[in-house]
């Protein structure tokens, strides 16, 4: 994408929760809405003498992603302490991964109509999370002219995976597009719920714009605390309207970081620590490398499933599927049932409708053998009442499902039926009808309404609306 | 009427098996010589009257965790910090029936060479009050010599154990890297600290180690020992390959008084049948301490950083969580604390971490490779644990330097991660002179055998004769 002649530069560093049962390096249990400082121990306290044991079913989650990311798997990763003081950081360092990751250099391909977009990973690493700080009075929870601050440590500890991208990202589309198969691919690992909601899945984004052709990249910004893939994409075009403005009225963009106020829609740069931040990486002498042996990451590569970039590939080329609905069709175990459906004979347009409106909100799954049956219904569904074609799904999901007694219930669409009765309505409603040919054309539903009662609902809405459009316009 | 200056924990053990005494009343006896004696001495930092096991007690340095007591580290900064749990090798003792004595007296930290780094006064020397007992262990070092603790526990990072054992006529082990748990053990440098045993005897020695070695689930860098902890027994060196580094044998600064007592231990050792021969450590001496200077605050500054008021131990108050953390730090450490993190935390700068830390651990690595070379030709290493004895109280608190030079041969092994032995070896100005041995990694069974041979042999007397008097 370009604007004006200016390309966006994205790239993007996602943290994801792991879903294990306890923390990276003590024994504490995961538990999201605990009482406060429930789940801690000396360890994740940082007592004096404790020392970090590494989860393995993290270490293993992480390999897992790595390899679903296409990654290389270190034979000996590093873990190293990241130093920073602040109350939610109790050892005074965070243990990360620094110049040894276990996952690098990895390639996550992006479906797109024109051909897949190729993502590098540069990295994927495992470290511990923060604790959480709560600033009490103040202003909206900030540090500044908070009255207190508290400090919950259940969070302090849990296993979290961070992915960095390489800035192959070039429009706000293409980083939720990114960000959603990514999610996507780590739900159906099984390592993490990914819910930005709960903060099990953070994403921030790195920003810069250059003019189409250019090859360096420009000075880029940080754009942090964006809680929803909608949010991101509007940050990064907020982002990267703010940067071109700024280059073409001949100013500098300057290296910021900025949150994303999602309730007005504006950047706001973020709380910037006094000092300037040297984290003093240095190797963790309480850890031992990290030696995955060749036939772990093998077992493991065994368990990654077929991912779900495969099969949303398939719906969009085989299928003609947009993006979005490929990824939700493409889910487990959707994807089956498309699959199935497709080879009972139905339309690629009527199984996605099916599937997204009818299927996912009633959570039903018919019976592989009614699904011929079934389509004689939704193959017709515009002319039967929604209650009707629910009911029909509904029993498609037990044996020996027939199609006739709702086929029975088809809503009337024949204008030598439904046409007198529409004749009556309107020269019984003369007032009404004057006022819509004046303008008012809000009142369409009143008439629809109308019809609808004298046909007891049997009508085709569909049918009705346009005939009815049609005859007042006259 | 128990002779607790004399009383070795072997001893103490026979007479508990044989039920000549209770495991209460030997713990009484040593608390009765503890009023009687500690006043002076200031070995402990508190007792504890009863303590779980009927067991020989055991007296705790004051960075290793204890349940129930507090631990203080030596610092200001931990006043009042009760632990929640035990170090792993505090629950070793207790399982192996060891009651505790008490917390014995540290440096800061356990950053120093003489325990006068400690917030709570220093630790006197039983032999003569009016000097140090060495550090930063001198508290459980000085407890064992003056019979207020039939045995104990130091940790050594530098040194910490064997130097303090050396000024004390005690006996020290610095064991492998890995072999003991770090855990619930007070972090300095973690990937040298050690908690080794100080003792009486090395047969006393060889019997704690045999209770703290093992690999510790909550310690990722321990390991299963190669082969089970031997009791010695041989009191001949036949068949022993003994190596003489040079460097180590004629450093700069050694006393001749000092040296001349390694130098009839040597002797000796050719004498009970070993094989005596001269090696070079040429890089280990130059280049281990300096190296051990930027190593070890490094890792402090960073160990250090959990100190901060907010969750456990001294606070000061601050208007702001900065000004708190700062007022607290500022108040709650030492000057030698301070002086680390100041060095660590330079040394760890970004553009600076490759030429100091980096380049530090590459010649830690040099510092090996030329110690496992003299494995090739030797069983054992011998040189002086301490180039001095003991000296007097604040002789060195004025120039770090001349303070860190007193761990200048200690540190080389500590810096390659190996075993050393301190054993006393005879007397220069009536004061005690440690010999240490240095084995190959895993090499304890080795120096046990050695250090018990030469033991007998030299028939040191541990009792200081100002106390064996006034008993
Ligand atoms: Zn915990």
């Amino acid at each position: 994408m370009t604007t004006n002649g200016w390309e966006p530069v994205v790239g993007l560093e996602i943290h994801v929760h792991l879903k294990t049962r306890t923390k990276m390096f003590c024994r504490c249990e995961l538990a999201y809405g605990a009482p406060e400082n429930s789940r801690t121990c000396p360890v994740c306290l940082a007592h004096p003498g404790t020392l970090p044991v590494p989860n393995r079913a993290a270490i293993e989650a992480t390999i897992k992603l790595g390899l679903a990311l296409g990654c290389r798997i270190a034979p000996r990763a590093l873990f190293h302490r990241k130093h920073y003081f602040y109350p939610d950081l109790p050892k005074g360092y965070q243990i990360s991964q620094y110049d040894v990751p276990l996952c690098s250099d990895g390639r996550f391909a992006v479906p797109a109509p024109g051909g897949d977009r190729e993502i590098e990973i540069v990295r994927a690493h495992l470290e511990e999370d923060a604790a959480k700080t709560v600033h009490v009075g103040g202003e909206s929870g900030r540090i500044g002219g908070a009255a207190h601050s508290n400090v919950d440590f259940n969070r302090g500890g849990t296993p979290l995976v961070e992915i960095v991208t390489r800035p192959d990202l070039h429009s706000p589309e293409d980083a939720r597009a990114f960000l959603q198969l990514l999610r996507q691919t780590i739900v159906e690992l099984g390592i993490s719920d990914a819910e930005m909601e709960k903060g099990t899945l953070r994403a921030d984004a790195n920003i810069s714009v250059r003019r189409a052709g250019e090859r360096a990249l420009r000075t880029r910004t940080e754009l942090k605390n964006m809680n929803s893939f909608s949010f991101i994409a509007r940050g990064i075009e907020a982002e990267v309207a703010r940067q071109v403005a700024v280059w073409e009225s001949g100013g500098e963009v300057t290296q910021q970081t900025f949150d994303y106020d999602a309730a007005t829609g504006k950047l706001r740069p973020h709380r910037t620590k006094e000092e300037a931040e040297d984290y003093r990486y240095l190797p963790e002498p309480d850890l031992v490398p990290v030696e995955p042996p060749a036939e772990l990451v093998e077992r493991l590569r065994a368990e990654v499933p077929e991912l779900p970039s495969s099969r949303v590939r398939l719906l969009m080329d085989a299928h003609g599927r947009s993006y979005e609905s490929a990824l939700f069709i493409g889910r487990l175990p959707f994807a089956d049932l498309f699959r199935e459906m497709i080879k009972a004979g139905w339309h690629a347009d009527d199984a996605e409708h099916a599937l997204m409106n009818t299927f996912s909100a009633i959570d039903v799954r018919p019976e592989l053998e009614n699904l011929a049956e079934l389509y004689r219904v939704y193959a017709v569904r515009h002319e039967l009442p929604r209650p009707v074609v629910i009911e029909a799904t509904s029993a498609s999901s037990r044996a020996g499902f027939s199609a006739e007694p709702y086929l029975a219930q088809r809503a009337v669409a024949d204008l030598s039926e439904l046409d007198p009765v529409i004749d009556r309505i309107l020269a019984a409603n003369e007032p009404q009808v004057a006022q819509y040919r004046a303008g008012k054309e809000g009142l369409l539903g009143f008439f629809v309404g109308q019809v609808m009662r004298e046909t007891q609902g049997k009508a085709s809405p569909q049918v009705v609306n346009e005939r009815l459009r049609e005859k007042l316009k006259s | 009427m128990i002779d607790t200056l004399r009383l070795t924990g072997e001893e103490a053990m026979g007479l508990v098996e044989r039920r000549e005494i209770s495991g209460a009343e030997l713990h009484r006896a040593y608390l009765d010589a503890i009023d009687e004696r500690d006043g002076e001495l200031h070995a402990y930092l508190r007792t504890v009257d009863e303590s779980e096991g009927d067991g020989v007690p055991i007296a705790i340095k004051d960075v290793i965790t204890t349940k129930g007591v507090e631990t203080t580290a030596g610092s200001r900064i931990l006043e009042g910090y009760v632990p929640l749990f035990d170090a792993t090798v505090t629950t070793r003792c207790k399982d192996a029936g060891l009651p505790i004595l008490g917390k014995t007296n540290t440096d800061e930290f356990a950053m120093g060479s003489s325990t006068e780094n400690s917030a709570f006064g220093p630790t006197r020397n039983p032999w003569d009050p009016r000097r140090v007992p060495g550090g930063s262990g001198g508290g459980s070092a000085a407890a064992v010599a003056a019979g207020l603790a039939p045995w104990a526990l130091g940790s050594d990072t530098g040194g910490s154990v064997k130097q303090p054992a050396a000024l004390t006529g005690t006996v020290g082990l610095r064991p492998t890297y890995g072999t003991v748990s770090r855990y619930g053990v007070v972090a300095f440098a973690s990937s040298l600290d050690q908690v080794g045993p100080v003792t009486k005897t090395v047969r006393d020695c060889a019997l704690l180690y045999r209770i703290l070695a093992g690999r510790d689930p909550c310690d990722s860098t321990t390991v299963d020992l190669p082969e089970p902890v031997q009791i010695p027994e041989a009191e001949d060196l036949r068949g022993l390959r003994v190596g003489v580094p040079r460097e180590m044998n004629e450093a700069e600064g050694i006393e001749p008084g000092v040296a001349d007592a390694v130098a009839r231990a040597i002797e000796l050792c050719a004498e009970l049948g070993a094989e005596v021969g001269e090696c070079e450590l040429p890089r280990s001496v130059e280049y281990g301490l300096p190296c051990y200077y930027l190593v070890a605050p490094a890792e402090a500054s960073s160990n250090l950083a959990r100190y901060d008021g907010v969750r456990y131990g001294f606070r000061a108050g601050g208007a702001t969580l900065r000004e708190l953390q700062e007022r607290t730090r500022d108040a709650g450490f030492g000057d030698e604390p301070k002086r680390r993190i100041m060095l660590g935390t330079y040394a760890l700068s970004a553009g600076y971490y490759e030429a100091f830390y980096g380049q530090a651990q590459k010649v830690r690595t040099v510092i090996a490779r030329e110690h496992a070379a003299a494995f090739e030709r030797f069983d054992v290493l011998v040189s002086p644990t301490s180039p001095t004895v003991a000296f007097e109280l604040g002789a060195r608190t004025a120039n770090p330097l001349a303070m860190y030079l007193s761990d200048l041969l200690t540190i080389p092994s500590c810096m390659a991660g190996l075993p050393g032995l301190s054993i006393p070896c005879g007397l220069s100005e009536g004061l005690p002179v440690g010999l240490q041995l240095i084995g190959a990694q895993f090499a304890e069974n080795t120096l046990f055998r050695a250090g018990h041979a030469l033991e007998r042999a030299l028939g040191f007397d541990y009792v200081p004769p100002r106390l064996a008097l006034a008993a």
